[in-house]
């Protein structure tokens, strides 16, 4: 089954054909530029994997932690939410976000 | 768009400290909210300029100085979701209220149905975040950062719950009723967003409404148009948006947000020792006792040897307000405030206190409440590991002179 997903494509079909009969619709803005990430290697797979679900402004206003907090929050996304992040690309995040993110 | 509606899209908190700073000498100035600085203010349709947590799902937090008036306007209300896409359209020719389960005639209701076949009742009440003021525990926790702001208080109308309740007939063996919204997450692995209260604290509780109106509109679209839960007294977690699903069950329900997600500590504090993590949890119901300075504003400047009325308000889990005590001496002696109108006892309770700062330099008001069984607000703050309950005495810096 493949699992590549465009969330803000999805989003923007459902609300173009909703609209069609909806007595109420509103558009929301893009993501905030107060989101963007820091720049630093594995930055691409962790803006990538991480915003198919949600801004990243998640991860910018959380507090700063080491490896293990991070590890942490990336074994939830997947574990209990579900996140189709593979095991790579879950190490390359935790790096990323620890490095970035760190104490 | 107008050049000024522009410029107010892209304004920000840490912009507006700069401007502070170059009008008046930095040295006067109270520090800046640290849990705020940097975040954006945003306009969201149907919405005034509210401060970003986070863009998707959308999450807006209401600035303090709505909190000096009992009723937050819709526009200034905060907006929390949980999973995205959120639902952006909604057609009322075929959106329902489906009640399903344990009844002994399941119902699909119109909005005209719920306007029309239930009395009407309206209800003010808070509706606050159960993570409100996450951002300032310490030792710090993960989840939305948020300030004060994840509160609002309106006058909810719509039907019963209960009174919906008794028109399907609830079945014997009955224990919980669950409630789902319109908003579903993007992939099948992510819990869809469902709460569950008691049938007997349903069908007890005449003020647990469906409600179609706030503060005698429709509600606005990121606050759950066209309907959702209102639970007076208890936090936001349980007033599901944009509701759609009913179901009566003969257990109690545990899926994700009501276990292992929303749970306190299961002692009477709701507190563990910071950095710990509780024993036995059990989920979160009836809100804190919290009062808050909406008027004058931290870091504002007020003269020196004229009144000034500081302005605000306080709230409880249901009880209702009975006292508002300000100090202006950091907490060594207080002096009652003159209470506003009684609104109910879930609703925003205003106060006023009249002020003459004596002196120039920085000055710091405290302000703490009493509920109408004694509960307040502590020196120190609880700590638990989700960041919810928060209700420790707040205050704002002014410079005086």
């Amino acid at each position: 089954m493949p699992r590549a997903f465009a969330p803000g494509l999805v989003a923007f079909a459902l609300a173009v054909s909703a609209a069609a009969a909806a007595d109420r619709t509103i558009v929301l803005p893009p993501d905030d530029r107060y989101a963007t990430l820091a720049p630093g290697p594995g930055i691409e797979v962790t803006r990538q994997q991480c915003s198919s679900c949600h801004s990243t402004d998640y991860i910018v206003m959380q507090p700063r932690g080491d490896a293990r907090q991070w590890d942490g929050v990336v074994t939830k996304m997947i574990k209990v939410y579900g996140a189709p992040v593979n095991d790579q690309d879950a190490k390359t995040i935790v790096e990323y976000l620890a490095k970035q993110y760190g104490n | 768009m107008s050049d000024v509606s522009r410029r107010e899209m892209v304004k920000r908190i840490a912009g507006l400290g700069t401007w502070l700073a170059l009008s008046r000498p930095a040295s006067a100035l109270a520090q800046p909210d640290a849990v705020l600085a940097g975040r954006p203010l945003v306009r969201y349709p149907e919405k005034t300029d509210l401060i970003l947590l986070t863009s998707r799902p959308p999450q807006l937090e209401t600035p303090m100085k709505y909190f000096a008036r009992a009723f937050t306007p819709n526009e200034a209300f905060f907006v929390r979701y949980h999973v995205f896409p959120i639902p952006l359209a909604v057609d009322l020719a075929t959106w329902r209220l489906r009640i399903t389960g344990r009844v002994e005639r399941p119902l699909e209701l119109t909005l005209d149905d719920l306007r029309t076949k239930f009395p009407r009742v309206a209800v003010t009440a808070v509706n606050q975040c159960s993570g409100n003021s996450r951002g300032r525990f310490t030792p710090r926790v993960l989840g939305g950062q948020w300030g004060d702001g994840a509160m609002g208080n309106a006058e909810w109308a719509g039907a019963r719950l209960r009174d919906i309740l008794t028109a399907a007939g609830v079945r014997q063996g009955a224990v919980q009723a669950t409630f789902d919204g319109l908003d579903k997450p993007s992939f099948p692995s992510v819990p869809d967003f469902v709460k569950s209260l008691d049938v007997t604290r349903i069908m007890d509780d005449p003020d647990v409404l469906v409600a179609y109106e706030m503060n005698g509109k429709p509600l606005p679209m990121l606050n759950g148009y066209p309907a959702r839960l209102v639970v007076p007294g208890w936090y936001a977690t349980y007033w599901v948006k944009h509701l759609s699903d009913i179901e009566v069950i003969d257990h109690v329900f545990e899926k994700f947000w009501m276990k292992p997600a929303y749970r306190i500590p299961d002692n009477a504090c709701g507190c563990v020792a910071p950095g710990t993590a509780p024993a036995r949890t059990v989920p979160i119901n009836r809100m804190t006792v919290r009062s808050f300075i909406g008027s004058p504003e931290g870091g504002s400047r007020v003269p020196t040897g004229r009144p000034v009325t500081m302005k605000g308000i306080a709230f409880d889990g249901g009880h209702g307000i009975q006292e508002v005590q300000v100090s202006v001496d950091g907490g060594t002696t207080w002096q009652a405030a003159n209470l506003g109108a009684d609104l109910g006892r879930y609703s925003f309770r205003e106060w006023t206190f009249s002020w003459t700062p004596a002196r120039p330099g920085r000055a710091r008001v405290v302000v703490r409440a009493f509920n109408a069984i004694g509960e307040s607000q502590g020196r120190q703050p609880l700590w638990n590991p989700a960041g919810y309950l928060r209700n420790v005495i707040e205050h704002v810096d002014l410079v005086v002179g």
